[in-house]
């Protein structure tokens, strides 16, 4: 791993724990309306790094990963019997088994096309999955479904949490938001990890080295699709209601947003982009009626302008908007003989490889990745 | 099925097939020339339909409202190149997707505040609101008809123009290598607004023209926009030949997957399902043919 200042690598280490303290202090802080809020956001904060695996560090540019957070919701809606409780555990192994196959089956198809090809396939067999839903009978049609008792957390007669009490509901989100953080964490700089951006950056030369591009593009996807079922899953267990929408292109292109917009290829970008999006929607959504005209009815006209901006001007987002920051104050602090200065603010060994283009295979640092990755496609 | 059912049958997936054509083909043409994907493709067939409502009823005609429809089309066109596409040549397709798609948002909530929520229906206009009789209870719209003759005119003229013709030896020229035509004096920029305007105008003209068959209603574009990515993975990116071959491909399939699905519903088969044989096709054919039927391997 690259030598970085101690003082950054431990300030780096710290904030996660102080976040979730933060986030484990807050129910008794706020009322119920910020404690499911905070929930969505960091269900959205789990859909989001799912898709950044794709995106960020796969290179994949899916663009029906809402498809897979709608088979973890209808998994929990389906499974629930009239006028009874569903099995929490089996429940969730179940939205967590079927989203990753139905990854693993619409990944055969889309893996093998590139580019272009991948966005509209991806997007077709999401839209597919969304016809499914909406034009059957078999989960509500466009009405949806309605979860109307909370699935059971029973262990063989102990009750770990209730899960009709919305804080325990909260602590749920919170464990798999974590969970889910440190899985990506050490699935990153695993092996794995490392072949995937390495697919990113150039394809052609990992398949060269002799990996089985397909299959670990495959393997990516599904683990994807996976999570994004967990937090599709939490969702409809949130608000107990379920309809095509969670399958929907336009959740599609919210995800893809909030990963820009936090930063592409980092762990915690999305998360950031996430949080960023529900406020911003909230507010907009809240804005007043000036001169006869709603606003806020309208909300989605600004998140549209907003959406178009920020993709013209925050292509490395907010995260990449504070290294800039960063290198451009580290430039005039840290000019050390035989030490390069890497994009995102670090320093690395001038004979490091990879240290002069930002574009090893093996990339150290995810904010270098993201300009490696366009150094990749230039 | 018998032959007047199974002719009806045959000249409305036609119909079907080349509207498709008509929308399919800008999407392409601007890919395949200019290397933009653009995903509000969908809203200008919307504008399009909205436009033949508002202006027929504006003038009381509906060929001056196409006429007129046409010209703001081009127009939108333009200003939307000038606006904001322009900025995405040579970007990452990832950002060219999130900005088109920040537009559809922008455009269905525009059309909100025009022209309201509510479903629309135009009138077939007068001269061809007959049917064709075909048997003594089976006859057959002759504005459809029209519809399939007008597609088919234009696809003729789009293949004139960017095959026959010196814009679109330039037009080709340009999406081979846009720096050596710009130095052999072409304004290649000027030449790209063009080209996005036709791909505008196409899809808008496809709207107005679909517009008394089909209702017009918010949302419209993005079931046709999802349609057209089918046709285009299909056909290849950037083929015109390809979008032709493959919008009648889907035209077939889709109407006779509806009409036989209805034959054998007794059999508890879930018709609804039958829109899903279009997306069934598309997977066979990317295992087959990753690149599409007439695609440039490697795009």
């Amino acid at each position: 791993m690259s030598p970085r200042p101690p003082n950054r690598h431990r300030l780096a280490h710290w904030i996660p724990v102080l976040v979730v303290i933060g986030l484990t202090l807050l129910p008794w802080i706020t009322d119920k309306f910020y404690v499911q809020f905070v929930a969505k956001m960091m269900i959205m904060g789990i859909f989001a790094m799912s898709l950044d695996l794709l995106l960020g560090h796969a290179g994949l540019v899916s663009f029906g990963h809402a498809a897979f957070y709608g088979i973890g919701a209808y998994a929990l809606a389906l499974m629930t019997p009239a006028y009874q409780a569903a099995n929490f555990w089996l429940s969730l192994a179940a939205a967590i088994g079927l989203s990753g196959l139905a990854a693993l089956i619409i990944g055969f198809f889309v893996v093998r096309t590139h580019g272009i090809y991948f966005i509209m396939v991806t997007l077709a067999f999401a839209q597919m999955l969304f016809f499914v839903f909406h034009d059957t009978r078999i989960a509500g049609g466009t009405d949806g479904i309605f979860i109307d008792i909370r699935p059971d957390a029973s262990l063989s007669g102990w009750v770990p949490f209730d899960l009709e009490n919305f804080v325990h509901v909260y602590f749920v989100a919170l464990a798999c938001f974590a969970l889910v953080y440190v899985l990506l964490r050490v699935l990153l700089r695993s092996p794995f990890g490392h072949v995937i951006s390495g697919i990113r950056v150039n394809e052609p030369r990992m398949r060269s080295l002799g990996y089985r591009t397909f299959g670990y593009k495959l393997v990516c996807f599904s683990i994807g699709g996976a999570i994004a079922g967990i937090a599709g899953y939490l969702s409809a267990l949130q608000f107990g209601v379920v309809n095509p929408e969670f399958l929907g292109w336009h959740l599609s292109a919210a995800v893809m947003m909030m990963v820009i917009l936090g930063g592409m290829g980092t762990v915690a970008g999305p998360i950031l982009g996430a949080s960023v999006w529900m406020v911003l929607e909230l507010g907009l959504q809240d804005l007043p009626t000036v001169a006869g005209v709603d606003l806020g009815k309208h909300w989605q006209l600004w998140m549209g302008s907003f959406i178009v901006l920020a993709s013209l001007w925050l292509p490395n987002g907010l995260l990449g908007l504070l290294s800039t920051w960063r290198a451009a104050f580290g430039a005039r602090t840290s000019q050390t003989g035989g030490q390069v200065l890497r994009p995102d603010g670090s320093t690395v060994p001038a004979d490091y490889p990879g240290a002069s283009t930002g574009a090893s295979i093996a990339s150290v640092t995810p904010l270098a990745s993201v300009e490696a990755r366009q150094a990749g496609n230039e | 099925m018998d032959f007047p059912t199974f002719l009806i049958q045959l000249l409305n997936s036609v119909q079907y097939a080349l509207l498709l054509f008509l929308i399919a083909s800008g999407l392409t043409l601007v890919f395949g020339i200019m290397g933009i994907i653009n995903v509000a493709h969908g809203s200008f067939y919307m504008i399009g339909a909205y436009l033949a409502w508002s202006l027929t009823a504006l003038t009381g005609h509906f060929w001056t409202a196409l006429l007129i429809g046409t010209v703001l089309s081009v127009l939108l066109g333009f200003a939307l190149e000038w606006l904001v596409i322009r900025y995405l040549y040579g970007r990452d397709l990832l950002y060219q997707v999130l900005l088109t798609y920040g537009l559809i948002l922008v455009f269905e909530e525009v059309r909100s505040l025009l022209w309201g929520d509510d479903v629309r229906g135009v009138d077939i206009p007068g001269a061809l609101a007959s049917s064709l009789r075909l048997t003594d209870n089976l006859s057959y719209p002759v504005y459809r008809l029209a519809i399939s003759v007008l597609c088919l005119a234009l696809a003729a003229a789009m293949y004139w123009l960017i095959q026959k013709t010196r814009v679109g030896m330039m037009i080709r020229a340009g999406s081979a290598n846009r720096q050596m035509v710009q130095s052999l004096g072409i304004n290649v920029a000027l030449l790209y607004r063009c080209v996005f305007a036709l791909g505008v105008a196409l899809a808008a003209l496809a709207g107005m023209i679909a517009a008394p068959v089909s209702s017009v209603f918010p949302g419209m574009g993005n079931h046709v926009l999802i349609v057209c990515f089918v046709v285009v993975v299909i056909g290849g990116m950037g083929s015109i030949k390809g979008a032709l071959i493959a919008s009648l491909l889907i035209g077939l399939v889709d109407t006779f997957g509806k009409v036989l699905h209805l034959e054998i519903a007794g059999i508890h088969l879930l018709p609804e399902l039958s829109s899903m044989s279009i997306y069934l096709l598309m997977a066979v054919i990317l295992l087959w043919r990753p690149e599409g039927l007439f695609g440039a391997p490697g795009r």
